[in-house]
Protein backbone atom coordinates (compact mmCIF):
# COMPACT_ATOMS: atom_id res chain seq x y z
CA UNK A 1 0.00 0.00 0.00
CA UNK A 2 1.33 3.12 -1.03
CA UNK A 3 0.00 6.33 0.83
CA UNK A 4 -0.84 9.48 -1.70
CA UNK A 5 0.92 12.34 -1.36
CA UNK A 6 1.08 15.31 -3.32
CA UNK A 7 3.82 18.33 -3.37
CA UNK A 8 1.30 20.60 -2.03
CA UNK A 9 0.77 18.48 1.14
CA UNK A 10 2.36 19.68 4.60
CA UNK A 11 3.71 16.94 6.10
CA UNK A 12 4.32 16.96 9.80
CA UNK A 13 4.90 14.32 12.36
CA UNK A 14 2.36 12.04 13.74
CA UNK A 15 0.94 13.24 16.90
CA UNK A 16 3.03 11.46 20.03
CA UNK A 17 5.96 10.45 17.27
CA UNK A 18 9.29 12.88 18.32
CA UNK A 19 12.71 13.25 16.43
CA UNK A 20 15.64 13.00 19.02
CA UNK A 21 19.03 12.58 19.28
CA UNK A 22 20.60 8.92 20.28
CA UNK A 23 22.34 9.35 22.96
CA UNK A 24 25.08 6.54 22.27
CA UNK A 25 25.41 7.05 18.55
CA UNK A 26 24.49 10.45 18.20
CA UNK A 27 21.89 9.81 15.20
CA UNK A 28 18.59 11.13 14.75
CA UNK A 29 16.06 8.46 16.38
CA UNK A 30 12.10 9.14 16.05
CA UNK A 31 10.34 7.91 19.01
CA UNK A 32 6.77 6.85 19.52
CA UNK A 33 4.41 4.77 21.47
CA UNK A 34 5.02 1.40 20.14
CA UNK A 35 9.22 1.52 19.54
CA UNK A 36 11.84 3.43 18.13
CA UNK A 37 13.55 4.21 14.51
CA UNK A 38 16.49 5.14 13.50
CA UNK A 39 16.72 7.40 10.71
CA UNK A 40 20.06 7.72 8.36
CA UNK A 41 21.30 10.88 7.71
CA UNK A 42 19.69 12.03 4.94
CA UNK A 43 16.16 11.07 6.21
CA UNK A 44 17.06 12.54 9.28
CA UNK A 45 17.61 15.97 7.38
CA UNK A 46 14.03 15.23 5.52
CA UNK A 47 12.73 14.95 8.62
CA UNK A 48 13.88 17.84 10.13
CA UNK A 49 12.00 19.86 8.10
CA UNK A 50 8.80 18.01 8.34
CA UNK A 51 7.21 20.99 10.65
CA UNK A 52 3.36 21.29 9.20
CA UNK A 53 4.11 24.56 7.22
CA UNK A 54 6.21 23.57 4.80
CA UNK A 55 5.15 22.07 1.62
CA UNK A 56 6.65 18.47 0.18
CA UNK A 57 7.90 20.92 -2.59
CA UNK A 58 9.50 23.32 0.01
CA UNK A 59 11.04 20.06 1.54
CA UNK A 60 12.71 18.86 -1.31
CA UNK A 61 14.38 22.50 -1.78
CA UNK A 62 15.61 22.90 1.67
CA UNK A 63 16.82 19.15 1.61
CA UNK A 64 18.75 20.48 -1.98
CA UNK A 65 20.54 22.86 0.26
CA UNK A 66 22.11 20.93 2.37
CA UNK A 67 22.76 17.49 -0.38
CA UNK A 68 23.47 17.83 -3.77
CA UNK A 69 21.15 16.42 -6.15
CA UNK A 70 18.17 15.43 -4.31
CA UNK A 71 15.66 13.42 -6.56
CA UNK A 72 12.05 14.54 -5.35
CA UNK A 73 11.48 10.76 -5.92
CA UNK A 74 13.16 9.79 -3.42
CA UNK A 75 11.87 12.39 -0.85
CA UNK A 76 8.70 11.50 -1.77
CA UNK A 77 9.31 7.76 -1.37
CA UNK A 78 10.73 8.63 2.16
CA UNK A 79 7.82 10.80 3.24
CA UNK A 80 5.51 8.22 2.44
CA UNK A 81 6.79 5.00 3.83
CA UNK A 82 7.13 7.25 7.15
CA UNK A 83 3.17 7.84 6.43
CA UNK A 84 2.50 4.14 6.40
CA UNK A 85 4.13 3.56 9.19
CA UNK A 86 2.03 6.04 10.87
CA UNK A 87 4.59 8.34 12.12
CA UNK A 88 3.97 11.14 9.77
CA UNK A 89 0.95 13.00 8.46
CA UNK A 90 0.19 14.50 4.78
CA UNK A 91 -1.72 17.29 6.08
CA UNK A 92 -3.63 17.63 2.50
CA UNK A 93 -2.63 21.10 1.01
CA UNK B 1 26.05 -6.36 21.93
CA UNK B 2 22.71 -5.46 21.55
CA UNK B 3 22.00 -2.61 23.74
CA UNK B 4 18.55 -2.05 25.54
CA UNK B 5 16.24 0.54 24.19
CA UNK B 6 12.93 0.21 26.26
CA UNK B 7 12.93 0.56 30.31
CA UNK B 8 9.49 -1.00 31.87
CA UNK B 9 9.31 0.18 35.29
CA UNK B 10 6.60 -0.92 37.39
CA UNK B 11 6.29 2.03 40.08
CA UNK B 12 3.97 -0.48 42.59
CA UNK B 13 2.25 -3.61 42.72
CA UNK B 14 -0.84 -1.59 44.38
CA UNK B 15 -3.85 -0.89 42.24
CA UNK B 16 -7.55 -0.28 42.96
CA UNK B 17 -8.66 -2.96 40.43
CA UNK B 18 -9.30 -6.66 40.45
CA UNK B 19 -8.59 -7.78 36.47
CA UNK B 20 -8.57 -11.85 36.36
CA UNK B 21 -6.43 -11.06 33.56
CA UNK B 22 -3.88 -8.98 35.06
CA UNK B 23 -0.06 -10.56 34.56
CA UNK B 24 1.00 -9.13 37.73
CA UNK B 25 2.45 -11.56 39.63
CA UNK B 26 0.39 -13.46 42.62
CA UNK B 27 2.88 -13.12 44.86
CA UNK B 28 6.08 -10.90 45.70
CA UNK B 29 8.89 -10.59 48.30
CA UNK B 30 8.61 -8.79 51.37
CA UNK B 31 10.62 -5.23 50.33
CA UNK B 32 10.11 -1.26 50.20
CA UNK B 33 9.21 0.01 46.59
CA UNK B 34 12.08 2.10 45.44
CA UNK B 35 12.03 5.44 46.44
CA UNK B 36 11.39 8.55 43.87
CA UNK B 37 15.77 9.02 44.33
CA UNK B 38 16.91 5.78 43.63
CA UNK B 39 14.33 5.78 40.54
CA UNK B 40 16.08 8.95 39.31
CA UNK B 41 19.39 6.85 39.86
CA UNK B 42 18.07 3.72 37.68
CA UNK B 43 16.52 5.92 35.46
CA UNK B 44 20.43 8.00 34.39
CA UNK B 45 21.75 4.50 34.36
CA UNK B 46 19.43 3.30 31.62
CA UNK B 47 20.03 6.47 29.65
CA UNK B 48 24.04 5.47 29.82
CA UNK B 49 23.05 2.23 28.63
CA UNK B 50 21.16 3.74 25.85
CA UNK B 51 17.39 3.49 27.06
CA UNK B 52 15.18 5.71 24.80
CA UNK B 53 11.94 5.09 26.08
CA UNK B 54 10.42 4.27 29.68
CA UNK B 55 7.10 3.07 30.00
CA UNK B 56 5.59 3.30 33.74
CA UNK B 57 3.45 1.11 34.70
CA UNK B 58 2.38 -1.05 37.72
CA UNK B 59 0.16 -2.06 39.41
CA UNK B 60 -1.14 0.96 39.27
CA UNK B 61 1.15 4.08 38.40
CA UNK B 62 -0.94 6.74 39.49
CA UNK B 63 -0.82 5.24 43.42
CA UNK B 64 2.53 6.64 43.31
CA UNK B 65 2.23 10.23 44.20
CA UNK B 66 5.83 11.14 43.32
CA UNK B 67 4.71 10.15 39.76
CA UNK B 68 5.04 14.11 38.22
CA UNK B 69 8.30 14.80 39.53
CA UNK B 70 9.14 11.20 37.70
CA UNK B 71 7.95 12.00 34.60
CA UNK B 72 9.81 15.07 34.52
CA UNK B 73 13.05 13.88 35.38
CA UNK B 74 12.61 11.30 32.92
CA UNK B 75 11.63 14.11 29.86
CA UNK B 76 14.79 15.14 31.14
CA UNK B 77 17.08 12.85 30.81
CA UNK B 78 15.90 12.91 27.69
CA UNK B 79 13.04 9.62 27.81
CA UNK B 80 10.29 9.31 25.57
CA UNK B 81 7.81 8.46 28.35
CA UNK B 82 4.39 6.97 28.46
CA UNK B 83 1.76 6.34 31.27
CA UNK B 84 0.43 2.41 31.49
CA UNK B 85 -2.39 3.23 34.05
CA UNK B 86 -5.94 2.04 34.26
CA UNK B 87 -6.75 5.28 34.51
CA UNK B 88 -8.08 5.32 38.15
CA UNK B 89 -6.95 8.11 39.90
CA UNK B 90 -6.54 10.43 36.07
CA UNK B 91 -8.57 13.41 36.84
CA UNK B 92 -8.26 16.74 34.62
CA UNK B 93 -5.51 18.03 37.30
CA UNK B 94 -3.50 15.46 37.19
CA UNK B 95 -3.18 14.43 33.34
CA UNK B 96 -2.07 18.12 33.34
CA UNK B 97 0.18 18.18 35.64
CA UNK B 98 1.67 15.01 33.74
CA UNK B 99 1.20 16.47 30.55
CA UNK B 100 3.09 19.79 31.81
CA UNK B 101 6.12 17.90 33.48
CA UNK B 102 6.63 16.69 29.90
CA UNK B 103 4.35 12.60 29.43
CA UNK B 104 4.70 11.93 25.99
CA UNK B 105 1.50 9.13 26.00
CA UNK B 106 -0.91 7.86 27.77
CA UNK B 107 -1.63 3.99 27.29
CA UNK B 108 -5.03 3.91 29.06
CA UNK B 109 -7.19 0.10 29.68
CA UNK B 110 -10.52 -0.26 29.19
CA UNK B 111 -12.16 -3.61 30.24
CA UNK B 112 -14.94 -3.46 27.80
CA UNK B 113 -17.30 -1.14 25.72
CA UNK B 114 -20.44 -2.22 28.31
CA UNK B 115 -20.11 -0.99 31.28
CA UNK B 116 -21.95 -3.90 33.27
CA UNK B 117 -19.09 -5.97 32.05
CA UNK B 118 -16.31 -3.50 32.12
CA UNK B 119 -16.85 -3.01 35.49
CA UNK B 120 -17.69 -7.01 36.96
CA UNK B 121 -14.18 -7.37 35.48
CA UNK B 122 -12.36 -4.38 36.51
CA UNK B 123 -14.61 -5.64 39.67
CA UNK B 124 -14.86 -1.93 40.06
CA UNK B 125 -17.40 0.88 39.30
CA UNK B 126 -14.89 2.56 37.25
CA UNK B 127 -16.19 2.49 33.49
CA UNK B 128 -17.11 6.02 33.78
CA UNK B 129 -14.07 6.96 35.28
CA UNK B 130 -11.83 5.61 32.81
CA UNK B 131 -13.88 7.31 30.12
CA UNK B 132 -13.61 10.93 31.93
CA UNK B 133 -9.61 10.01 31.93
CA UNK B 134 -9.53 9.59 28.32
CA UNK B 135 -11.17 12.64 27.98
CA UNK B 136 -8.75 14.55 29.81
CA UNK B 137 -5.96 12.84 28.17
CA UNK B 138 -7.55 13.74 24.47
CA UNK B 139 -8.46 17.07 25.68
CA UNK B 140 -4.72 18.18 26.77
CA UNK B 141 -4.28 16.72 23.33
CA UNK B 142 -1.44 14.15 24.99
CA UNK B 143 -1.27 10.76 22.65
CA UNK B 144 -3.55 8.58 23.43
CA UNK B 145 -3.67 4.68 23.05
CA UNK B 146 -6.92 2.78 24.37
CA UNK B 147 -5.61 -1.24 25.56
CA UNK B 148 -8.39 -3.92 25.95
CA UNK B 149 -7.40 -7.35 27.08
CA UNK B 150 -9.43 -9.57 24.94
CA UNK B 151 -10.63 -12.79 26.81
CA UNK B 152 -14.09 -14.98 25.82
CA UNK B 153 -15.94 -12.20 27.95
CA UNK B 154 -15.68 -9.07 25.23
CA UNK B 155 -14.08 -11.30 22.57
CA UNK B 156 -17.39 -10.46 21.24
CA UNK B 157 -17.71 -6.75 21.44
CA UNK B 158 -14.70 -5.51 19.18
CA UNK B 159 -16.60 -3.29 16.70
CA UNK B 160 -18.38 -1.08 19.74
CA UNK B 161 -14.98 -1.45 21.57
CA UNK B 162 -13.36 0.24 18.33
CA UNK B 163 -16.25 2.52 18.28
CA UNK B 164 -15.59 3.81 21.65
CA UNK B 165 -11.87 4.12 21.03
CA UNK B 166 -13.01 6.38 18.26
CA UNK B 167 -15.39 8.32 20.08
CA UNK B 168 -12.79 9.16 23.19
CA UNK B 169 -10.71 10.81 20.32
CA UNK B 170 -8.12 7.90 20.70
CA UNK B 171 -4.70 7.90 18.61
CA UNK B 172 -4.51 4.00 19.03
CA UNK B 173 -6.30 1.26 19.57
CA UNK B 174 -4.76 -2.40 20.93
CA UNK B 175 -7.07 -5.28 20.99
CA UNK B 176 -4.04 -7.05 23.11
CA UNK B 177 -5.50 -10.84 23.66
CA UNK B 178 -4.77 -12.50 27.35
CA UNK B 179 -1.29 -13.78 28.01
CA UNK B 180 -1.60 -16.32 30.45
CA UNK B 181 0.73 -14.71 33.16
CA UNK B 182 0.01 -13.85 37.16
CA UNK B 183 -3.49 -13.85 37.56
CA UNK B 184 -4.56 -14.64 34.20
CA UNK B 185 -3.02 -18.32 34.37
CA UNK B 186 -4.60 -18.63 37.33
CA UNK B 187 -8.09 -17.88 35.65
CA UNK B 188 -6.73 -19.32 32.34
CA UNK B 189 -9.73 -21.48 32.10
CA UNK B 190 -12.57 -18.69 32.54
CA UNK B 191 -10.47 -16.37 29.91
CA UNK B 192 -9.80 -18.86 27.34
CA UNK B 193 -11.62 -18.22 24.64
CA UNK B 194 -12.88 -20.47 21.29
CA UNK B 195 -11.39 -20.54 18.14
CA UNK B 196 -14.38 -19.74 16.66
CA UNK B 197 -14.18 -16.69 18.72
CA UNK B 198 -10.99 -15.97 17.70
CA UNK B 199 -11.67 -16.37 13.91
CA UNK B 200 -14.78 -13.84 14.64
CA UNK B 201 -12.53 -11.34 16.32
CA UNK B 202 -10.18 -11.52 13.75
CA UNK B 203 -12.98 -10.82 10.86
CA UNK B 204 -14.10 -7.95 13.58
CA UNK B 205 -10.97 -6.51 13.56
CA UNK B 206 -10.46 -6.10 9.79
CA UNK B 207 -14.03 -4.39 9.62
CA UNK B 208 -13.19 -2.17 12.91
CA UNK B 209 -10.13 -1.11 10.59
CA UNK B 210 -12.05 -0.47 7.33
CA UNK B 211 -14.72 1.58 9.46
CA UNK B 212 -12.06 3.76 11.37
CA UNK B 213 -8.89 3.82 8.72
CA UNK B 214 -8.67 7.39 8.99
CA UNK B 215 -8.37 8.52 12.39
CA UNK B 216 -7.50 5.40 14.50
CA UNK B 217 -4.88 3.15 14.02
CA UNK B 218 -5.43 -0.86 15.52
CA UNK B 219 -2.97 -3.19 16.62
CA UNK B 220 -3.85 -6.24 17.41
CA UNK B 221 -1.91 -9.08 19.56
CA UNK B 222 -2.66 -12.46 18.59
CA UNK B 223 -3.96 -15.42 20.63
CA UNK B 224 -0.61 -17.16 21.05
CA UNK B 225 -2.36 -20.54 22.22
CA UNK B 226 -4.20 -20.55 18.56
CA UNK B 227 -1.01 -19.81 15.95
CA UNK B 228 1.42 -22.14 14.63
CA UNK B 229 4.32 -20.19 15.90
CA UNK B 230 4.80 -18.31 19.09
CA UNK B 231 5.39 -14.75 19.79
CA UNK B 232 8.68 -12.94 19.55
CA UNK B 233 8.55 -12.31 23.63
CA UNK B 234 10.10 -9.54 24.23
CA UNK B 235 12.09 -8.72 21.09
CA UNK B 236 14.06 -11.63 22.72
CA UNK B 237 15.37 -12.23 26.34
CA UNK B 238 18.00 -9.34 27.64
CA UNK B 239 18.02 -7.79 23.72
CA UNK B 240 15.78 -5.02 24.10
CA UNK B 241 13.99 -4.27 27.46
CA UNK B 242 15.03 -3.97 31.41
CA UNK B 243 12.08 -4.37 33.65
CA UNK B 244 12.04 -2.93 36.79
CA UNK B 245 9.61 -4.38 39.84
CA UNK B 246 8.39 -2.06 42.20
CA UNK B 247 11.30 -3.31 44.81
CA UNK B 248 14.26 -2.87 42.64
CA UNK B 249 14.86 -6.26 41.41
CA UNK B 250 15.71 -6.24 37.57
CA UNK B 251 14.26 -8.32 35.30
CA UNK B 252 14.15 -9.28 31.44
CA UNK B 253 10.20 -9.78 31.11
CA UNK B 254 7.26 -8.67 34.35
CA UNK B 255 6.59 -12.22 34.80
CA UNK B 256 10.30 -13.55 34.85
CA UNK B 257 10.74 -13.27 38.70
CA UNK B 258 8.92 -17.13 38.74
CA UNK B 259 11.82 -18.75 37.17
CA UNK B 260 13.96 -20.72 39.69
CA UNK B 261 17.00 -20.03 39.96
CA UNK B 262 17.59 -17.14 38.12
CA UNK B 263 19.57 -15.52 40.46
CA UNK B 264 17.40 -11.95 40.53
CA UNK B 265 19.57 -9.19 41.17
CA UNK B 266 18.65 -5.90 42.60
CA UNK B 267 18.99 -2.12 41.63
CA UNK B 268 19.64 -1.27 45.23
CA UNK B 269 22.60 -3.86 45.15
CA UNK B 270 24.58 -3.53 41.87
CA UNK B 271 24.98 -0.93 38.40
CA UNK B 272 22.05 -1.69 36.17
CA UNK B 273 24.93 -1.61 33.43
CA UNK B 274 26.67 -4.30 35.47
CA UNK B 275 23.00 -5.81 35.73
CA UNK B 276 22.46 -5.41 31.96
CA UNK B 277 25.90 -7.33 30.77
CA UNK B 278 26.59 -9.78 33.49
CA UNK B 279 24.12 -10.35 35.61
CA UNK B 280 22.77 -14.45 35.30
CA UNK B 281 19.41 -13.14 34.65
CA UNK B 282 19.54 -11.15 31.69
CA UNK B 283 22.58 -13.99 30.39
CA UNK B 284 20.81 -16.85 30.79
CA UNK B 285 18.66 -16.86 27.76
CA UNK B 286 20.26 -14.66 25.62
CA UNK B 287 21.34 -15.08 21.95
CA UNK B 288 20.78 -18.79 20.61
CA UNK B 289 23.11 -20.96 22.84
CA UNK B 290 20.98 -21.92 25.82
CA UNK B 291 18.63 -23.57 22.78
CA UNK B 292 18.29 -27.12 22.53
CA UNK B 293 15.93 -28.62 19.74
CA UNK B 294 13.29 -28.11 17.91
CA UNK B 295 14.66 -24.97 17.88
CA UNK B 296 18.49 -25.06 17.91
CA UNK B 297 18.30 -26.35 14.05
CA UNK B 298 15.10 -23.64 13.68
CA UNK B 299 15.42 -21.23 10.66
CA UNK B 300 12.60 -19.38 12.79
CA UNK B 301 14.67 -18.95 15.80
CA UNK B 302 15.72 -15.51 14.97
CA UNK B 303 12.36 -14.25 14.61
CA UNK B 304 10.90 -15.64 17.61
CA UNK B 305 13.59 -16.23 19.68
CA UNK B 306 12.20 -19.57 20.87
CA UNK B 307 9.43 -17.71 22.20
CA UNK B 308 8.39 -16.77 25.86
CA UNK B 309 10.51 -18.57 28.16
CA UNK B 310 8.10 -17.92 31.45
CA UNK B 311 5.63 -19.67 29.33
CA UNK B 312 7.82 -22.58 28.84
CA UNK B 313 8.23 -22.40 32.56
CA UNK B 314 4.68 -22.50 33.78
CA UNK B 315 3.94 -24.95 31.72
CA UNK B 316 6.78 -27.52 31.37
CA UNK B 317 8.79 -26.66 34.43
CA UNK B 318 11.70 -25.81 32.58
CA UNK B 319 12.04 -22.73 31.05
CA UNK B 320 14.97 -23.52 28.60
CA UNK B 321 12.58 -25.91 26.62
CA UNK B 322 10.28 -24.29 23.12
CA UNK B 323 7.30 -22.00 23.86
CA UNK B 324 4.64 -25.26 24.02
CA UNK B 325 2.33 -22.48 22.52
CA UNK B 326 4.60 -23.84 19.01
CA UNK B 327 3.66 -26.68 17.03
CA UNK B 328 7.10 -27.98 16.75
CA UNK B 329 7.52 -27.91 20.51
CA UNK B 330 7.16 -31.86 21.88
CA UNK B 331 5.25 -29.88 24.63
CA UNK B 332 2.16 -28.65 22.21
CA UNK B 333 0.27 -31.13 23.74
CA UNK B 334 0.32 -28.99 27.11
CA UNK B 335 -1.59 -26.05 24.93
CA UNK B 336 -3.79 -28.34 23.56
CA UNK B 337 -5.06 -29.49 26.75
CA UNK B 338 -5.41 -26.41 27.86
CA UNK B 339 -7.67 -25.32 24.92
CA UNK B 340 -10.37 -28.18 25.85
CA UNK B 341 -11.27 -26.24 28.73
CA UNK B 342 -11.97 -22.76 26.57
CA UNK B 343 -15.47 -21.89 25.83
CA UNK B 344 -17.73 -19.11 25.21
CA UNK B 345 -19.60 -19.30 28.77
CA UNK B 346 -18.92 -17.20 31.67
CA UNK B 347 -17.38 -18.83 34.80
CA UNK B 348 -16.10 -17.89 38.01
CA UNK B 349 -12.96 -16.14 38.54
CA UNK B 350 -10.58 -14.84 41.19
CA UNK B 351 -10.61 -11.18 41.34
CA UNK B 352 -6.98 -10.26 41.44
CA UNK B 353 -6.04 -9.04 44.91
CA UNK B 354 -2.41 -6.86 45.61
CA UNK B 355 -0.22 -9.39 45.89
CA UNK B 356 0.89 -11.11 48.69
CA UNK B 357 4.21 -11.31 50.62
CA UNK B 358 5.83 -14.52 49.94
C1 LIG C 1 -0.30 -4.91 34.25
S1 LIG C 1 -1.02 -3.44 33.58
C2 LIG C 1 -0.42 -2.17 34.67
C3 LIG C 1 -0.93 -0.77 34.33
C4 LIG C 1 -2.37 -0.46 34.68
N1 LIG C 1 -2.77 -1.00 35.94
C5 LIG C 1 -3.31 -0.91 33.58
O1 LIG C 1 -3.99 -1.91 33.77
O2 LIG C 1 -3.36 -0.26 32.55
C6 LIG C 1 -0.10 -3.12 32.10
C7 LIG C 1 -0.84 -3.36 30.78
O3 LIG C 1 -0.96 -4.74 30.56
C8 LIG C 1 -2.28 -5.07 30.21
N2 LIG C 1 -2.47 -6.43 30.71
C9 LIG C 1 -2.70 -6.82 31.97
N3 LIG C 1 -2.75 -8.16 32.06
C10 LIG C 1 -2.52 -8.63 30.81
C11 LIG C 1 -2.44 -9.95 30.25
N4 LIG C 1 -2.58 -11.03 31.01
N5 LIG C 1 -2.19 -10.07 28.93
C12 LIG C 1 -2.02 -8.97 28.16
N6 LIG C 1 -2.07 -7.71 28.62
C13 LIG C 1 -2.32 -7.55 29.94
C14 LIG C 1 -3.12 -4.01 30.87
O4 LIG C 1 -4.37 -3.84 30.23
C15 LIG C 1 -2.24 -2.80 30.70
O5 LIG C 1 -2.41 -2.22 29.44
S1 LIG D 1 -5.61 -5.40 38.03
FE1 LIG D 1 -6.07 -4.45 36.05
S2 LIG D 1 -5.74 -2.29 36.42
FE2 LIG D 1 -4.71 -3.38 38.09
S3 LIG D 1 -2.58 -3.71 37.44
FE3 LIG D 1 -3.71 -5.49 36.80
S4 LIG D 1 -4.34 -5.03 34.71
FE4 LIG D 1 -3.78 -3.08 35.64
S1 LIG E 1 10.84 -24.60 17.10
FE1 LIG E 1 11.55 -22.97 18.42
S2 LIG E 1 12.47 -21.44 17.05
FE2 LIG E 1 11.23 -22.84 15.77
S3 LIG E 1 9.24 -21.85 15.61
FE3 LIG E 1 9.11 -23.23 17.38
S4 LIG E 1 9.67 -21.99 19.15
FE4 LIG E 1 10.32 -20.84 17.31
Amino acid sequence: MTAPLSLTDRPQLRRGVRAATDPLSDETVLLFPEGVLILNETAAVVVRQCDGCLSVAEVVQAVGEVYDGVAVEDVMSLLRDLITQNLLVANRG
Amino acid sequence: MDRPLGLLAELTYKCPLHCPYCSNPLTVPQAAELTLDEWYRVLIEARQLGVLQLHLTGGEPLARPDLTPLVARARDLGFYVSLVTSGVGLDLQRARELASAGLDHVQLSIQDADRISADEVAGARVFNRKLAAARAVTALELPLTVNVVLHRGNIGRIGPIADLAAELGADRLELAHTQYYGWGLLNRSALLPTRDQVATAEQAVARARATHDDTLEILYVVADYYEAYPKPCMHGWGRRHIVIAPDGRALPCPAAAQIAGLGIDNVRERSLSAIWHHSPTFTRFRGYDWMHEPCRSCPLKETDFGGCRCQAFQLTGDAARADPACQLSPDHHLVEAALQVAGPLHQPWHPRSNPSVS
